[in-house]
C-alpha cells in the first residue's frame, strides 16, 4: 500500500509526460502544439527585449492589422485541407477592394456592394472549382490562371488608387469597440472571429467539414465510403472565394481604398499562415483555430520588426521563409513516422 | 438453400476498357446465409466485377457495357457507391480503403454521423462505433487516429463500418493479405455470425485453404468469362486450380517444346546466381535458389504465391533481411535496381503499365531508356545509334506498327511488352527476370515472345521465366522452380514432368515429384 502511494505520482507524472509527448509527435496535434509553443516564445522573446511589448493593446492590435488575413486563412484552410491550393486569393482580395471602391465612387449603396462582391467572388470560386473538378486541372494552375484574371480585372477597373468616402464604410472603418484604456478593436476583428467560429463549427460538426478531411486523407477512400467528394471539392473553391471577397471588403475597412497592386503576394502570406499553423499541404491534418495562430506568429514578427525600429521590414519575410522550411520539415518527419 | 430466392443475381454482365474486355457476359448470384468465393488469376476479372456490383462503374454508361443486376429480385442500377450501399451492398477493399487521419470513431460513422442541433453528435457517434467494435471483439479506442493501428485493426474497423449500414451484402476483397493466423480466425468468426443472421457474404481471397475453410459455395472466372460456379465441398482442389488457370489454346500446343539443355548444372560449375536462404519478412520465407549460365528456370505458383516478392528481391527492388545472394561467384550488396543491373540483373515487371513501359514516349525512346540510364546522362546516345537500336529490335521482335516514332500508347498489350522486352535485351543482362512477360496479350504475340526466351538462352543469356500458364513454364524450362503460399516448395528439373504433376504440388504442396 505505501508502495503504492509514493509510486503512484511518479506514474501520473509519467503518463503525463507520455501523454505529452504523444500529442506533439501526432501529426493531427503536433504541429499545432509547435506553433503555440512557438508564439509564446516569441512574446516571451519580444517581452523580454522591448518594454511593453506584452499588453493589451499591441495583441489587440494584431488582430486589427490582419483581420483579413485571418479571413483569407480560414478559406485557406479549407481548400489546404483537401488537399489543393489557392493561389487567387490576393489577386481576389485586391478586385473586391477595387469593386467596392468604383461602385461607391459612382453612387452605389454600401448595403448593395458588400453582398455583391461576396457573391461575385463566390461565384468566382465555384467557376475555378468546377474547372479543377470537371476537367481534372491541377488546382494550382487553375487558381493561378484565376489569380491573372483577377488581377487584370483590376487595371480595367482603374490604374489609379481610388479612394472610399462612403459613410458607411468611413464608420466601420473608425468605429472601435472600447474595451477600456487603449485597448479598443474593429468591427473587422469581430467578423473575422465569427468566420473562425462558423468555420471551426462547419469543419467539426458538419458531414461537409468532415468530407473535407476525408478527401485530404485519401480521395478514392472517400469516394468509395460514399461520401459526397466531387461536391466538395469544388465547395471548397467557393469557400474560399468567399473568404477572400469577405476579406477584401474587410481591407477596403482598413485602408479605405481600393488599389489594383495592393495585395500582391498576399496568398502567399496566407498559405504560410496556415502551414504554420499547423495544417499538412498534403491535406487531412490541420485546424482552423491552428491557422489563426499561424497569422498571430506572422504579425508578431512583424511587431517584434517594427519594435525594432532599425531593420529593414524584410527580415519579416526572412523568419517567415525559415519558419516555414522548419514547419514543413516538422510535417514531413511527422507523418513519416505514422506510415 | 436453394429454397430461397438468390439476394443478388447478375446476369450477362459485360464491360470493356478501352482495348479491354473486362468482363464478357458474366453471369453471379448469391444466396443469404452463404459465403461465396470468387476465384481467377489476375485479370480475370474479380476486381471489375465487385465494382459493377457495388456501383463503381455502371452498367449503363459505356456502349459496350450491359447486363442486368437484380437485387433481392429488383432491377438496380448503381450511380455510385453510396447508393450501392444505401441498398444495402457493403465492400471492404482490398487495400484498407479507410481515412487514416481521421479516428477510428469517425471512419465507422463516416457519412452517417447522428447529429443533433443539426451538428455531428460526437458522443452518440462514438457510443455507435464502440457498440459495433464491440460486437467484433475489438477492444481500442474509438477517438484514436485509425493510422495508428495495425492493418489488421484497421481491416477489422472497416468490416465494422460495412456491418453498420445494414448490410444484405458484405463484399470482403482479399480480406486475409494482411493478416496473420489468429487474426484469420478473428475474422472468420465474425464472418459466420454475420452469414448466422442471414448475411450474404461474397469472399474473394488467393489463399484456396481459407477458400475451403470458409466459403460454401464458388465462382470461377477467367480472362473476363465465367468459367462456372460450384459448391465448395463437391470440387476437388486440384480441379478448381486447373479451372483457374485454365487450358493453353491449340495454337500454342502445335509450338514444338523446346527445352534448351542446361548449359551447366555439373557440381563444379559456378552458377551466374545463387541465393541462399534469401528472405524479407511479411514477404517471403528463406528460398535457396540457383540459376546457371544459359538456361531458363521457370517460376511457378498462383497468384500471391510469393513469385513477383521474389523477383523484386533478386532485382534489388526490395532488400532481404536475411540470407545472401552470389553473383557470378561474388557476393552482391543490395542497394538498387541499378547495383543489380550493373552485375548484369535485369527484371521485367509484371505491371507493364506502371512499372515497365512509358506509354507516351515513342518505340524508339522507351527501347533507349535502360540503356541510357546506364551509360549515364551525360554519354547521350546519338541519334543514328538510337536510330539503329530501335530498328534492329523492331526487325529482331517483329513489333508492329514498325515505326520507331510510334506512341507506346497505342500499341497493343502485346506489342508493348516486345518494347519492354528490347529495352532489357539493350542493356544486355546476363540474368533477365520475366514476370508474366505474355499475360493479357494475344496468342501470336504470346508464341513470339517464348520462342524469343528460347533464343535468348541458347545465346548464352539466362532467363528467370514467371508464369502462372503452366503449359509455357513447362514448354520453356529446363528447371521449374514452385512458390506455395510464399515459400519455395519445390525445384525440380523438368524432364517428365507434366501440367498435373504441377497442379498438384501448386495445390497440396506435396512433393510428388523427385526434388533436384
Amino acid at each position: 500500500m505505501s508502495i503504492d502511494t509514493s509510486s503512484a505520482p511518479v506514474d501520473a507524472g509519467r503518463r503525463l509526460l507520455g501523454r505529452v509527448s504523444s500529442a506533439f509527435t501526432s501529426p493531427k496535434y503536433g504541429p499545432v502544439l509547435v506553433t503555440l509553443v512557438l508564439l509564446i516564445a516569441i512574446f516571451a522573446i519580444g517581452g523580454s527585449r522591448y518594454r511593453g511589448f506584452v499588453s493589451g493593446p499591441v495583441i489587440l492590435n494584431l488582430f486589427v492589422d490582419n483581420a483579413y488575413l485571418i479571413v483569407l486563412a480560414v478559406g485557406m484552410t479549407f481548400v489546404i485541407l483537401t488537399g489543393g491550393i489557392d493561389l487567387s486569393v490576393g489577386a481576389v482580395l485586391a478586385l473586391s477592394t477595387m469593386i467596392a471602391a468604383s461602385l461607391l465612387q459612382s453612387g452605389w449603396s454600401a448595403s448593395v456592394v458588400i453582398p455583391l462582391i461576396l457573391v461575385l467572388t463566390s461565384v468566382l470560386g465555384l467557376l475555378v472549382g468546377l474547372m479543377i473538378h470537371i476537367f481534372k486541372i491541377q488546382p494550382f494552375i487553375a487558381t493561378l490562371a484565376a489569380m491573372f484574371l483577377a488581377r487584370g480585372l483590376c487595371y480595367v477597373i482603374s490604374k489609379d488608387s481610388i479612394s472610399i468616402t462612403d459613410p458607411v464604410f468611413v464608420s466601420l472603418a473608425q468605429t472601435r469597440i472600447s474595451f477600456g484604456g487603449r485597448m479598443s478593436i474593429t468591427a473587422s476583428v469581430v467578423i473575422a472571429l465569427l468566420v473562425v467560429l462558423v468555420a471551426f463549427l462547419v469543419l467539426h460538426y458538419s458531414r461537409l467539414g468532415r468530407t473535407v478531411y476525408a478527401i485530404g486523407g485519401g480521395e478514392q477512400s472517400g469516394m468509395l465510403m460514399g461520401l459526397p467528394v466531387a461536391r466538395t471539392k469544388v465547395l471548397v473553391y467557393v469557400i474560399s472565394g468567399f473568404c477572400s471577397g469577405l476579406a477584401g471588403v474587410l481591407f477596403t475597412f482598413y485602408t479605405l481604398s481600393g488599389y489594383s497592386l495592393t495585395a500582391v503576394g498576399t496568398e502567399l502570406d496566407a498559405i504560410a499562415a496556415v502551414v504554420i499553423g499547423g495544417t499538412l499541404l498534403t491535406g487531412g491534418y490541420g485546424f482552423v483555430l491552428g491557422s489563426v495562430l499561424g497569422v498571430l506568429v506572422l504579425g508578431t514578427i512583424q511587431t517584434i520588426i517594427t519594435f525594432e525600429g532599425t531593420l529593414s521590414s524584410w527580415w519579416t519575410r526572412i523568419f517567415i521563409g525559415g519558419l516555414l522550411l522548419v514547419f514543413i520539415v516538422l510535417q514531413k518527419v511527422l507523418t513519416a513516422r505514422r506510415r | 438453400m436453394n429454397a430461397q430466392a438468390p439476394v443478388v443475381e447478375m446476369t450477362n454482365i459485360s464491360i470493356s476498357f478501352p482495348g479491354v474486355k473486362a468482363l464478357d457476359g458474366v453471369n453471379f448470384r448469391m444466396f443469404p446465409g452463404e459465403v461465396h468465393s470468387l476465384l481467377g488469376e489476375n485479370g480475370a476479372g474479380k476486381s471489375t466485377l465487385i465494382k459493377a456490383l457495388t456501383g463503381v462503374y455502371a452498367i449503363d454508361s459505356g456502349p459496350a457495357d450491359s447486363g442486368e443486376i437484380l437485387l433481392a429480385g429488383n432491377r438496380v442500377s448503381f450511380a455510385g457507391p453510396a447508393q450501392a450501399q444505401n441498398a444495402g451492398i457493403s465492400t471492404v477493399y482490398q487495400e484498407v480503403n479507410l481515412l487514416g487521419n481521421l479516428s477510428v470513431a469517425e471512419n465507422i460513422m463516416l457519412g452517417r454521423e447522428p447529429r443533433r442541433f443539426g451538428g455531428i453528435d460526437w458522443r452518440a457517434t462514438r457510443r455507435r462505433a464502440v457498440e459495433l467494435l464491440r460486437g467484433l471483439h475489438l477492444d481500442i479506442d474509438p477517438g484514436s487516429l485509425l493510422g495508428s493501428h495495425s492493418l489488421a485493426v484497421q481491416q477489422l474497423v472497416a468490416i465494422a463500418r460495412a456491418i453498420d449500414v445494414n448490410a444484405k451484402v458484405l463484399i470482403l476483397d482479399e480480406p486475409t493479405s494482411s493478416l496473420d493466423a489468429d487474426e484469420v480466425a478473428e475474422l472468420f468468426r465474425v464472418i459466420r455470425e454475420l452469414k448466422a443472421e442471414g448475411v450474404a457474404i461474397l469472399f474473394v481471397s488467393h489463399f484456396l485453404d481459407q477458400v475451403y475453410e470458409i466459403s460454401d459455395r464458388l465462382t470461377v472466372l477467367r480472362n473476363g468469362k465465367l468459367v462456372g460456379e460450384y459448391r465448395t465441398a463437391e470440387i476437388l482442389r486440384l480441379d478448381l486450380v486447373q479451372k483457374m488457370i485454365g487450358k493453353e489454346l491449340a495454337i500454342l500446343d502445335a509450338l514444338e517444346r523446346r527445352i534448351v539443355e542446361p548449359g551447366g548444372g555439373e557440381d563444379d560449375e559456378v552458377p551466374l546466381l545463387a541465393a541462399t536462404a534469401l528472405g524479407r519478412k511479411g514477404s517471403i520465407a528463406p528460398v535457396d535458389l540457383r540459376v546457371y549460365t544459359g538456361e531458363v528456370v521457370g517460376l511457378a505458383g498462383l497468384l500471391g504465391s510469393g513469385r513477383t516478392e521474389l523477383a523484386r528481391i533478386l532485382s534489388g527492388i526490395d532488400r532481404p533481411d536475411s540470407g545472401e545472394l552470389v553473383i557470378d561467384g561474388t557476393p552482391h550488396r543490395f542497394r538498387t535496381p541499378r547495383s543489380a543491373l550493373a552485375r548484369g540483373v535485369a527484371y521485367s515487371s509484371e505491371n507493364r503499365r506502371a512499372e515497365g513501359i512509358v506509354e507516351d514516349l515513342t518505340v524508339r525512346d522507351n527501347i533507349v531508356l535502360a540503356l541510357q540510364a546506364d551509360r549515364g546522362w551525360f554519354h547521350p546516345i546519338s541519334r543514328k545509334r538510337r536510330d539503329e537500336l530501335a530498328v534492329s529490335y523492331i526487325q529482331a521482335l517483329n513489333i508492329r506498327p514498325a515505326n520507331p516514332d510510334a506512341i507506346v500508347r497505342n500499341l497493343s498489350g502485346g506489342n508493348q511488352q516486345k518494347v519492354l522486352l528490347a529495352r532489357w535485351l539493350a542493356v544486355a543482362p546476363r540474368l533477365l527476370i520475366l514476370d508474366e512477360p505474355t499475360r493479357g496479350i494475344d496468342v501470336g504475340a504470346k508464341a513470339e515472345i517464348q520462342k524469343l526466351v528460347v533464343n535468348l538462352a541458347e545465346n548464352g543469356m539466362s532467363v528467370l521465366f514467371i508464369s502462372a500458364e503452366l503449359e509455357e513454364v513447362l514448354r520453356l524450362s529446363s528447371r521449374i522452380a514452385i512458390m506455395r503460399d510464399r515459400r519455395l516448395v519445390a525445384d525440380i528439373v523438368n524432364d517428365d514432368l507434366t501440367v498435373d504433376s504441377l497442379l498438384a504440388i501448386i495445390a497440396d504442396g506435396e512433393l510428388t515429384a523427385v526434388e533436384r
